[in-house]
């Protein structure tokens, strides 16, 4: 048992944790990061157990900072697609959107935080 | 013995800020918990003796991705004056992990 | 009732995943491995032109990985670009007078400038490299773009084709052209391999650059259009 391989398991944790997140949220963007926790897991589980041995490993090292590029892209187009729905649909899920509208507001109780 | 402690004690941050991005109900707090989580990804890539990646998780995880996300999240949660697009507070799946 | 059965069942499925991830990263723990990657690269790295292992595994050794990558951000940059509202560009709104975020510009774009630089420059011997320049490059992009500097060349047009299409193109024609002069896709001739891995990191940090940037920028901006969306934001 090494560090690099307890950030493996750390990995194996982030990965359920993401996946979870990612079945059970609905709003989209909640469930982008979800996906961005599960992509981060991946990366820790790779480089992690590449390196159980304690000496550093290049080749997976290089193989995640492409993917952490790809990552971004990735994310940052999804936020495009997001927003672009959002525009459209006026709605932040793929729920159907008659149960939004019969749904009396709720204005309280939500987002109390807002800065604005 | 200090070094597993650092290092135990930055994956339970890890782990923490992972659940805390789920489980906030407030949108802006989940982004702002995202970007605490890419920083420590960076951390964890130092730890891992990988200065390349640290240093592309600190430009992209913590600083690219949290103005886009930010940049989102002001859009998509802020700007209510629609009451019926209150969708992650009544149905609960927004802190499912408690 | 439904709901609370519906999330422990994904609960458990949840944590059958985490197990069996588990179980298999411990398993593969304890077998050693059949070859020594840190090794075999250090043997090679002479041959790759640069000193820095990663920079030689990225744009030497695997470098098709790293072709396709930029591939894929094009891609992903022109899917982006396509839902753009290129009237955004010019939206007065998005001119902030926030005097904090005019003074932390003065200051750190110089500084993000010249820091892309050195990241691009150390790619060869150190920590650094294509990626990081361009990521910083990117923010330092954002940061102007957040401060409402107008930025033509993120139009629609002949320069933004050509700066994202930059990286990709040249990654290409270095590939096909060693394809043509007789030796294996994407095997750089020995004597060139530090000058063609250099001008190869410095168009793929524009492009890089570029393809994040344009994905921020295309992000609609949807005030004027939607009434209902209100001023709030």
């Amino acid at each position: 048992m090494t560090p690099s391989l307890l950030y493996a398991f750390a990995g194996v944790a982030l990965c359920s944790i993401g996946l979870f997140g990612f079945v059970r949220i609905r709003h989209l963007l909640r469930k982008l990061m979800a996906f961005n926790l599960i992509g981060s897991g991946v990366f820790l589980l790779m480089v992690g157990l590449a390196q159980r041995g304690g000496q550093p490993d290049p080749v997976p090292q290089a193989l995640v900072l492409t993917g952490i590029v790809v990552a971004i892209a990735a994310t940052a187009l999804a936020v495009v697609l997001i927003r672009r729905y959002y525009h459209l649909s006026g709605q932040t899920t793929l729920a159907e959107p008659r149960a939004k509208r019969a749904k009396p507001p709720a204005p309280t109780a939500n987002r109390e935080g807002s800065p604005e | 013995m200090i070094e597993w402690a650092l290092d135990g004690l930055l994956v339970l941050a890890l782990l923490v800020t992972a659940v805390a991005t789920l489980a906030s109900r407030d949108l802006f707090r989940a982004v702002v918990m995202f970007i605490a989580f890419g920083l420590l990804m960076a951390l964890v890539w130092v730890r891992l003796q990988a200065p390349d990646i640290a240093l592309a998780e600190a430009a992209i995880g913590a600083g690219l991705t949290g103005v886009l996300l930010l940049d989102a999240a002001r859009h998509l949660g802020y700007g209510r004056a629609d009451p019926c697009e209150g969708q992650d507070s009544d149905d609960g799946q927004a802190g499912p992990s408690r | 009732m439904m709901r609370f059965l519906g999330v422990a069942i994904m609960v458990a499925i949840c944590l059958a995943f985490a197990g069996g991830l588990a179980l298999t990263v411990w398993q593969i723990a304890g077998t050693p491995a059949p070859v020594n990657l840190p090794h075999l690269l250090a043997e090679n790295l002479d041959a790759s032109g640069v000193d820095h292992p990663i920079t030689a595994v990225l744009l030497n050794f695997r470098s098709y990985d790293t072709l396709l990558e930029i591939g894929v951000l094009v891609i992903a940059g022109i899917a982006g670009i396509s839902m753009a509202k290129t009237t955004s560009l010019e939206d007065p709104d998005l001119r902030t007078s926030d005097s904090l975020l005019y003074a932390l510009q003065r200051w750190f774009v110089p500084l993000m400038l010249v820091l892309a630089g050195y990241l691009l420059w150390a790619g060869s011997d150190r920590p650094g490299g294509a990626f990081q320049a361009g990521a910083v490059l990117a923010a330092s992009g954002v940061m102007m773009r957040l401060g409402g500097i107008p930025m033509d060349f993120l139009r629609p047009g002949m320069l933004l084709r050509f700066g994202l299409a930059l990286g990709f193109s040249v990654f290409l024609l270095v590939a096909v052209a060693s394809a043509l002069a007789g030796s294996a896709f994407l095997a750089y001739p020995e004597a060139f391999a530090k000058p063609l891995i250099l001008i190869i990191e410095v168009v793929l940090t524009f492009s890089i650059a570029m393809v994040l940037l344009a994905l921020f920028v295309s992000a609609p901006v949807n005030r004027t259009e939607e009434p209902e969306e209100g001023e709030a934001g």
